[in-house]
């Protein structure tokens, strides 16, 4: 005699991404704290001592913003038009921000009123940034000139005219006091040194640079402009290292996370891509609501803050592993199974006789009810409101099985308004999936030639049904478009490969391959 | 002509066992059933079948014990003859030589010397009236004995044995056909006869399916068409005759059967399920649920305490008192087709066949077993006639028997056939296939073809499946796309097709270097390393329907057979067509193992097998006339020794062996006389050898015998007293291992008698040894025991040099001992 065999429930390929130790890790933050700000974000830096504050510069306003604060700990507003990119020099004391009115000021962190007042250019900074010797600030402005400021008397040291668009980013180094690097609207990156007249290395990106990156050892340059993310190796004189293009939108904003082993980009499209910098591999995607403007890591990933054009500041705390050990313990506190299974770790003796209880097969209501040929009955333990909802495939699976007994019909007459609404509202729901179509299409072919009789008689059923055939009509038609594109897709195909001694094959490969292979993919055709 | 008799077309095994009702021996250790033109006999604890008794010329159509004597059987055949055996030995005592075929046998135990048998009514061919008949089996010596004394009982029997019972003691036969019902009172001589209507009003058939009488009382139970089962009483009078209508069943009850006290009613059917009545309660039933296949025989033992029945897939169950499945004999399962290729397993050597619905099943063809069914749609089968199960139609192994893919269908004809292609691989620990990657829907309709690449090995294995949508798949073991999901799974690797023609068959050359499709009319070559196309072939018209490579000296021909009626054969290297010959071939298949090609080719009804090679325009052997009917399943098993066989025309059998399915589904073989005469001698020097296996372990035993005749056989050197004693042990020995395993008691209980028999040799000299040393203490400690068990205690002293020649008898008597040790 043997033993009943469950129902068997198809697994379905996952789709959607993969659980990794990136998404693991990258979705280990909190709930993200929203603040409106006066307009567009359009820079975020983080202050590089502790406590780590960050300064967010929008509109005419620059707020620092306490690591775990909401509320600006300190606001420099003397600005008379747009700030722009408000960084803090490395030892955290002093600020630097352009502005539309061409000044470039300097601020104390401590005080309100600026400090220095940089006059020189002649359009508006968007780019400033302290030298790696603290003494110096570089400026990039819209008159297409970077220039080199003195500190302490204000003085410009030497201006560089060599870019022929917006200067729009700009980076220095963190190692040599001399060297810095522009990025402009006129597609390229410059390598200047403080100590030569002109700029000592040039770059192409091929659209105009919006972002400028070096990672912590200065070796390698990331530039964002257009689409694309481009990596340069400046060891070798510049050679491009990897082109990425992931958005679809221009990207905007650069920022490197996880002790430099990961690169993060943003972009209009309103994605942040988390790649590897081995593989330069996407491994995350955050999604925000608006196009983003800025973006900046606290050290150690400890937040991730966002700027976005609909003047937006998001900023994600990281959730530490004590709060969720906490969480586990808790749990661990209730009582366990083990604490009522009495003689659980008694072992036998080597001469005691053992008489072995047969072990009772665990069947599932479902299966329980298949076995005693309960057909409504397994339905509707089936249709149980958890069971449709999180599991679908297990109520398909059950249909499937009936269907194959030859039963469906059975199980699926006999039922009273509010069963039958239910059974309406699961065969709605996934009468469009792709996995489900077949047999959910065959079930409601039953139920509309069992129930065709009663249709009238109650509001709700009549409603549903309705929305069952709007369903279907627009899928029709989404089927149909669909195929249109697909044999415009193969006269494309057909045109552009060259014609070898069998054409046939070619195209059936681009097809069944295009396709995500035919391992487990149902025609698009068996939904009408 | 010579070649006819030197190589036969011979029966192997996998007969159906449950064409007719089992026996079991009064103490319920034996079960009798039929099994082709033989009688089985088999142990109901081990399963094994111990004794097969052959004589009967024709199919085998009924076993019954003997009522008068428990140790002995009637069997029944369509020859015409009865015969009487003693089955615990498997001795024919007589053979009763009746001239008409028989179709059934009763006994009853109040009729001694009487057998009841249903034959074919004078007059009528066919088998649909049969008359029973009373055959009084005369007393004479002989082996043969001619009866004449026959008198009709009853006339008008059905074909089917299991509507003829007899009654309370033998007083009346009760016997349906149709929707009558007749009984007959044999004081009396009266005969009752009772009809039910055609159709009940539900309009389910009211048909008579079975019929069994109660042992005690006077109670008749039957079994009919549409489920239900009646109990009849008072059918001694015309009209006041009752029954009651029990019903359970959701379709024909096949079976019926009391207990032999009365107490229960056993009855099954389609449903596999043993139902349990209790007699007068009989709202009371116990289940024995999934059974496996339909029930169609139930029989119990004399006792009582032993079920079995019989299942529509060549499978018998032994169940303890309706609890407990005690023991399975499975035949060779046979469903109405075989849809998948024969298929030989690399490994175990066993034929691979479906067999149960949704199994594969693997057959041992050496030792004609079952060895396990492979759950392939492991799904809960449904009991009901006319319901669409998935079936599998496809199953193909790879070179290794590394991986097994089968393809499972239902609906085959709708437009929402339901396809699955599976992969299993072997799994060491386990010894068995577990599924490794389950494709549903791999083509859009029913596939055609799929194969493996014979070549590839391990990682690199490839899969090419054609499908009725026109294309062709190549599936690869592919790693998986992250490493968080397990092991390695297949994937499409290529999809290709041919203007949209059906590809029909796939082969690959043997070093899988070429793949052949047959796409219609169409012969496509392509190379599965680089995908591309190598060549079309297209001669002859008409479609493709079988495509081969050859192999080894022969590789370079690839063999097709056309609709057209057409066998060609085309060079590869020339790509031109080599020759071609009109025959209609049902089937060409070719040796892995040599460059032999076998066709079937169907010519008026019957079957002829061409065997040749590709490149010699004679063919290697011929026979016309294999089977009646097409051949279309047939495979070549390797041999597990090569035969050396000189002769030219059997010489294509000495690699592998050529097994073919009838349409009758026999499974039949070649077999040279050679390998007859090899295993005749074999069986007789069993016979000689006592029935010792030639097992290590005997050639320790077996070889022992001779050194002690031997020592024995020495009087000069021996003294009359030193005659060993013929020990308790070596009788114990010998009735150790003369009789079977299975009726032996535990081994825990036998461990110390055998050691002390096999201890008893080696004592002796010791023994000697220490008489040796101190003469005058061992003397009297042994001789008396010696005296006790030897008739003559006279005991002459040795003298020295006796006991020096003694010594070395003994040391010549160890050495086989140790060269046995050392080889």
């Amino acid at each position: 005699m043997a033993s009943f065999k469950p129902t068997k429930i198809p697994v379905y390929p996952k789709l959607g991404e993969k659980v990794t130790q990136d998404t693991l890790y990258w979705k280990n933050y909190k709930a993200p704290v929203q603040i409106k700000e006066y307009g567009a974000v359009s820079n975020i830096d983080f202050s590089p001592v502790a406590p780590h504050n960050f300064a967010v510069t929008a509109f005419s306003r620059i707020h620092v913003y306490g690591p775990f604060s909401q509320e600006p700990v300190k606001t420099f507003t003397r600005f008379k038009d747009t700030a722009y990119c408000g960084r803090f020099r490395s030892d955290g004391q002093l600020l630097v921000a352009g502005c539309e009115d061409s000044v470039v000021r300097l601020f104390d962190v401590s005080g309100r009123v600026a400090l220095r007042m940089f006059k020189g250019h002649t359009k508006a900074v968007h780019v400033t940034d302290f030298t790696s010797d603290r003494y110096q600030i570089l400026t990039g402005s819209d008159d297409y000139t970077c220039r080199l400021w003195d500190i302490p008397n204000a003085a410009e040291l030497s201006t560089y005219r060599e870019h022929t668009d917006y200067i729009r980013c700009g980076v220095t180094s963190k190692l040599n006091r001399d060297l810095f690097i522009t990025g402009s609207y006129d597609h390229t990156l410059k390598v200047f040194d403080a100590r030569a007249e002109k700029s000592v290395m040039t770059m192409d990106h091929g659209q105009p640079v919006e972002s400028l990156l070096l990672y912590p050892s200065e070796g390698l340059l990331v530039s964002a402009g257009g689409r694309y993310v481009k990596v340069w190796d400046l060891l070798k004189g510049g050679q491009p290292l990897v082109s990425l293009k992931n958005h679809h939108k221009t990207v905007t904003c650069l920022a490197l996370g996880n002790n430099g082993e990961r690169l993060l980009s943003a972009s209009l499209d309103r994605h942040v891509k988390v790649y590897n910098t081995t593989t330069y591999k996407v491994v995350h995607n955050f999604d925000y609501a608006a196009a983003i403007l800025s973006l900046a890591l606290a050290p150690d990933d400890e937040s991730i803050v966002v700027g976005m054009t609909n003047s937006i500041l998001s900023i994600k705390h990281r959730k530490h592993t004590e709060e969720s050990k906490e969480i586990m313990s808790q749990q661990r506190r209730r009582p366990s199974y083990r604490v009522f299974v009495k003689g659980k770790n008694f072992v036998p003796k080597p001469d005691d006789y053992l008489v072995s209880k047969p072990v009772k097969e665990h069947l599932a209501k479902y299966d329980r009810e298949l076995k005693k040929f309960n057909v409504s009955k397994a339905l509707d333990a089936s249709l149980e409101i958890w069971l449709r909802k999180k599991k679908p495939e297990i109520t398909v699976g059950v249909i499937k099985e009936l269907d194959r007994r030859g039963t469906l019909k059975n199980a699926l007459a006999g039922r009273d308004e509010e069963q039958l609404s239910q059974l309406l509202h699961f065969v709605i729901g996934n009468i469009v999936d792709t996995r489900f179509a077949p047999i959910i299409l065959t079930a409601a072919e039953m139920i509309l030639d069992i129930y065709k009789s009663v249709i009238g008689q109650s509001a709700l059923i009549d409603q549903q049904l309705l929305r069952l055939q709007n369903i279907l009509e627009s899928e029709i038609n989404l089927e149909q478009e669909l195929l249109e594109v697909l044999g415009m897709l193969d006269t494309m195909f057909a045109t552009s490969v060259t014609r070898k001694e069998v054409p046939y094959s070619d195209v059936g490969r681009s097809n069944g391959l295009a396709q995500g292979e035919a391992s487990s993919s149902r025609p698009e055709l068996q939904a009408t | 002509m010579v070649e006819q008799a030197e190589i036969r077309v011979v029966h192997q095994g996998g007969s159906n066992i449950t064409f007719r009702e089992p026996a079991i021996s009064s103490d319920s250790r034996f079960l009798l059933c039929a099994s082709g033109h033989n009688v089985k006999v088999f142990s109901t604890v081990t399963e094994e079948c111990v004794q097969e008794l052959r004589g009967h010329t024709d199919l085998v159509t009924g076993v019954l014990l003997r009522p008068s004597n428990h140790l002995q059987a009637y069997s029944c055949s369509a020859d015409g003859t009865v015969r009487l055996w003693d089955f615990t030995d498997g001795i024919l005592i007589k053979t009763y030589v009746i001239g008409y075929p028989i179709c059934s046998i009763y006994a009853s135990a109040s009729h001694d010397g009487v057998i009841f048998i249903a034959t074919p009514t004078k007059g009528y061919k066919t088998l649909d009236s049969l008359q029973l008949l009373a055959v009084h089996l005369p007393q004479t010596a002989g082996q043969l004995v001619e009866t004449s004394d026959l008198s009709a009982v009853l006339s008008d029997v059905s074909a089917n044995p299991a509507t003829v019972a007899f009654g309370r003691a033998g007083e009346y036969v009760a016997s349906t056909n149709g929707v009558q019902l007749q009984i007959f009172f044999f004081k009396k001589q009266k005969s009752f006869r009772f009809s039910l209507k055609e159709n009940s009003c539900s309009g389910r058939r009211n048909t008579f399916t079975c019929v069994a009488c109660h042992p005690t009382d006077d109670c008749i139970a039957t079994g009919h068409e549409d489920g239900k089962i009646r109990l009849w009483r008072n059918f001694d009078q015309k009209r006041e005759y009752t029954y009651r209508t029990l019903h359970w069943h959701h379709s024909t009850v096949r079976a019926l059967c009391f207990t032999p006290e009365g107490s229960n009613l056993l009855s099954g059917g389609v449903e596999s399920v043993l139902v349990q009545w209790r007699y007068q309660q009989e709202s009371q039933q116990d289940f024995l649920p999934r059974l496996g296949a339909a029930i169609t025989h139930i029989a119990v033992s004399p006792d009582g305490a032993l079920f079995c029945t019989s299942h529509s897939d060549n499978k018998i169950v032994l169940i303890q008192s309706c609890v407990k499945v005690s023991s399975i004999i499975q035949g060779l399962v046979k469903g109405e087709a075989v849809q998948t290729d024969l298929m030989v397993d690399p490994r175990s050597k066993a034929l691979v066949l479906n067999g149960k619905p949704g199994h594969l099943q693997f057959y041992s063809l050496q030792r004609d077993r079952l060895l396990f069914n492979l759950d392939v749609v492991q799904q809960e089968f449904i009991h009901q006639e006319g319901l669409d199960q998935f079936q599998v139609v496809m199953a193909t192994l790879d070179g290794a028997g590394a991986w097994l893919a089968t393809v499972e269908e239902r609906k085959q004809e709708t437009v929402e056939a339901e396809l699955n292609l599976k992969l299993w691989a072997f799994d060491e620990p386990s010894q068995s296939f577990v599924l490794n990657t389950t494709v549903s829907t791999p083509h859009e309709v029913r596939i055609t073809a799929v194969t493996f690449d014979p070549a590839a090995r391990g990682q690199t294995s490839l899969l090419v499946s054609c499908g009725r949508d026109g294309l062709f798949k190549a599936w690869r073991l592919a790693p998986p796309a992250h490493p968080d999901d397990g092991g390695p799974s297949w994937t499409c690797d290529f999809v290709s097709g041919y203007h949209g023609l059906t590809p029909q068959r796939c082969c690959f050359s043997a070093d899988g270097s070429l793949l052949a499709v047959g796409f219609q009319e169409v012969v496509t070559v392509w190379s599965p390393a680089s995908w591309e196309l190598l060549l079309t072939l297209s001669q002859p018209p008409g479609i493709i329907r079988d495509l081969c490579f050859g192999r080894l000296s022969c590789s370079k021909f690839l063999l097709g057979t056309t609709s057209s009626d057409q066998l060609c054969c085309w060079n590869l290297l020339t790509c031109s067509l080599e020759w071609s010959t009109s025959m209609e071939v049902s089937l060409l298949l070719a040796d892995p193992l040599s460059d032999n090609m076998a066709a079937f080719c169907h010519q008026d009804g019957n079957t002829d097998l061409f065997v040749f090679k590709p490149s010699e325009p004679r063919p290697l052997f011929s026979q016309k006339a294999v089977c009646s009917g097409r051949v279309s399943r047939a495979v070549f098993a390797p041999r597990e020794v090569a035969l050396e066989s000189c002769e030219e025309s059997s010489q294509w059998l000495n690699r592998s062996q050529l097994y073919f399915l009838t349409p009758l589904m026999d499974l039949l073989t070649f077999s040279t006389r050679a390998e007859e005469e090899r295993l005749m001698t074999a069986s007789k020097q069993l016979v000689v050898d006592d029935s010792v296996a030639m097992t290590p372990f005997q050639l320790l035993l077996g070889k022992r015998r001779p050194h002690h005749q031997a020592a024995v056989e020495d009087p000069a050197v021996r003294p009359p007293a030193e005659r060993p004693v013929p020990p308790g042990g070596s009788a114990a020995v010998r009735e150790l291992l003369q009789s079977p395993a299975h009726v032996l008691p535990a081994a825990a209980a036998l461990c110390s008698v055998f050691m002390e028999a096999l201890l008893e040799t080696p004592s002796d000299p010791e023994e000697e040894e220490e008489e040796d040393s101190d003469q005058e203490m061992e003397t009297r400690a042994t001789r008396p025991e010696r005296g006790l068990l030897e008739t003559d205690s006279a005991d002459p002293v040795l003298s020295r040099a006796q006991v020096r020649e003694l010594r070395r008898v003994r040391k010549l008597d160890h050495s086989w001992f140790s060269s046995l040790l050392d080889s």
